[in-house]
């Protein structure tokens, strides 16, 4: 699949500004903070409703405006479908689907699909769980839209749940009800922890290619689950859901003296984490400045390659592929071998303060970007 | 901001549920602008909920008598009675015309985040109703959400150990939704296939 048109309004920096974009690779190019990251960040949200480089929606809105709006045209597999979004301050975001309004805005995920690779994807190596956590369940949503639920619902349990827990030692929470949070906990999180942890195994692989590839077949990049339920009962690829919520009800029970002094929930997934692991060493405390960044690249290539291979239901599931200002931190090296395994996706859309800095072999349509417009450049 | 009374106004109107700062600025608006008749009636109306609807002792429905028209109704089957959130939800399920039992409102969902708990709702109401009354199949009809969920599971394992029948609305409902969104002919297939808790 590819985008065709962008056109936002009061979308971050831009007033208002309209780009066509066409298939092969595409270089956005200009001075620093003239506003090609809040492009293809548009992209992003288009795909997935949310920024990976905010947690809430309100940066994105234009200093001073009260709503958004993107519109993204979208060719997939034959078929031209245009999404608008509508991102409100305060307010529920609204969408529409070829101009027609959709029920939940939720209903616009799936409809694109896009990787992106940045800089701060350095974190997924060197930060914390959460931020690998996120990644993991960013790319359930890409593959099965219906996660996106499941996410939320667990999210909102985990609340319900970790707020009882506070109000119990406070003397005003009813112990009686914990319970039902247990059940509900459990039933959502078996959900996600199931999805998560066929999704590690399917991924694996990819990963551990892309990483050979990216750093010149230095090392090898090994992924798995590891969670708060012990690795015996996740070596099963594909656990049962019944059995995850027995086993998580079974680790509550056991932690809940535990969980009830220090007021907060202890088991589930949102305490688990994606181990990295670089020949004999986890990558995090181990590996070089340079092998970590290989390891993001390959997590996010990985990422690229399995939504690729995954049909979808209508034959397309090719994301268009965003390298956001990556090619200024790579060395020449993995530079060109970068530029190689991207230069046949179907659209890869690439940043650069300066030209020298995309690779020739990606160089085909070239935007500039400045002074809040972006025009394309005829060469 | 407006002059005095005219600020008060828009302030109140705000404050009801589902109106915005603009809405409520919109309907001030046409108030002031609106024939006079209209709106003593409009006022005349309200004064009057506030003084003669009440709440059903019973059922927790509202009403304009100590008993509300549906408990009171001898044709309803005492035997079987549903769970509901909300009176609103009582309304949309009377409109399926599925149900010919009665109806207990529990006055909201179990939802910690909120500080509500099974005391905060019409629960130990609901007991005592259990016990005099001769019901036998409880429905539980609470939102197809979390927190409806896990109200009904709460009240399921409460109420089994008296010996009743306790079922679940069928899936097919919309999850993460209200009860009252959720058209005639899908709540009214919901009742049909609700299906017994085990717990
Ligand atoms: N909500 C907003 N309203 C107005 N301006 C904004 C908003 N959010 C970001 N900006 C502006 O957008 C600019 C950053 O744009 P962007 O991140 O796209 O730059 P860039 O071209 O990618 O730069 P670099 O090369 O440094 O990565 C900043 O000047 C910032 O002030
Ligand atoms: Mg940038
Ligand atoms: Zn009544």
């Amino acid at each position: 699949m590819h985008v065709t048109r962008l056109s936002l309004t009061d979308f971050r920096s831009y007033p208002a500004v309209e780009i066509e974009l066409v298939p092969g690779a595409t270089a956005l190019v200009g001075p620093n903070g003239q506003g090609k990251t809040n492009l293809v960040e548009a992209v992003g949200y288009v795909a997935a409703l949310s920024s990976h480089r905010v947690a809430t929606d309100a940066p994105l809105i234009r200093l001073g405006c009260r709503r958004a709006v993107v519109r993204a045209g979208v060719s997939r597999a034959g078929r031209q479908i245009l999404v608008e979004l509508e991102i409100v301050s305060g307010a529920a975001n609204r969408a529409r689907v070829n101009r027609a309004p959709v029920p939940r805005t939720r209903d616009v995920l799936g409809l694109l699909r896009t990787v992106s690779f940045a800089p701060e994807d350095l974190t997924l190596v060197k930060g914390d769980p959460d931020g690998r956590r996120r990644f993991l369940d960013d790319l359930l949503v890409a593959r099965a839209p219906r996660f996106a639920g499941v996410r939320s619902d667990y999210e909102r349990v985990l609340k319900q749940r970790n707020t009882l827990l506070k109000s119990i030692k406070q003397g005003k929470g009813d112990i009686r009800t914990l319970d039902v949070w247990d059940d509900q906990l459990a039933a959502v999180g078996a959900e996600l922890l199931a999805g998560r942890r066929y999704l590690v195994h399917l991924l694996a692989p990819y990963v551990t290619e892309a990483y050979r590839e990216v750093a010149g077949g230095q090392g090898d990049a090994l992924i798995e689950y590891r969670g708060s339920l012990g690795p015996e009962i996740l070596a099963d690829p594909r656990p049962g859901r019944d059995a995850l919520r027995a086993h998580l009800l079974e680790a509550m029970a056991r932690r809940r003296p535990v969980e009830l002094e220090r007021q907060v929930s202890l088991v589930g997934p949102h305490r688990d984490d994606l181990v990295l692991q670089l020949g004999p060493f986890p990558a995090k405390g181990f590996a070089s400045h340079g092998e970590s960044w290989s390891y993001a690249l390959a997590l996010r290539l990985g990422s690229y390659q399995l939504l690729r291979a995954d049909i979808g239901p209508d034959g397309d599931g090719e994301p268009v592929l965003i390298l956001d200002d990556v090619f200024a931190e790579l060395d020449s090296g993995r530079r060109d071998r970068l530029a190689a395994l991207v230069k046949d996706a179907e659209q890869v859309l690439v940043t650069a303060a300066v030209p020298e800095d995309v690779p020739e072999v990606l160089s085909g349509d070239r935007i500039r970007v400045g002074q809040g417009e972006a025009l394309r450049v005829d060469r | 901001m407006y002059e005095g009374v005219v600020q008060d106004l828009i302030d109140e109107l705000g404050r009801l549920p589902g109106v915005g700062p603009k809405s409520a600025q919109r309907i001030a608006f046409h108030l002031l602008q609106a024939d006079p008749t209209d709106i003593r009636r409009l006022v005349e109306v309200l004064v009057e909920v506030t003084e003669k609807v009440r709440f059903c002792s019973l059922c927790g429905n509202v009403s304009a008598q100590e008993l509300c028209r549906i408990c009171s109704d001898a044709r309803r089957d005492p035997s079987v009675l549903c769970v509901v959130e909300e009176p609103k939800d009582v309304v949309a399920i009377e409109k399926t015309r599925e149900f010919r039992g009665r109806y207990h409102v529990l006055g909201g969902a179990i939802s910690p985040i909120e500080g509500i708990g099974p005391d905060d709702l019409r629960v130990k109401e609901l007991v005592t109703r259990l016990a005099s009354d001769d019901v036998t199949e409880i429905i539980l009809a609470t939102d197809p959400n979390l927190e409806g969920e896990a109200t009904a599971t709460y009240l399921a394992r409460l109420l089994k150990p008296m010996g009743l029948r306790v079922t679940r609305l069928a899936s097919g409902l919309p999850v993460g939704g209200d009860l009252e969104y959720a058209d005639e002919l899908t709540l009214g297939r919901a009742f049909e296939g609700r299906r017994l808790l085990d717990v």
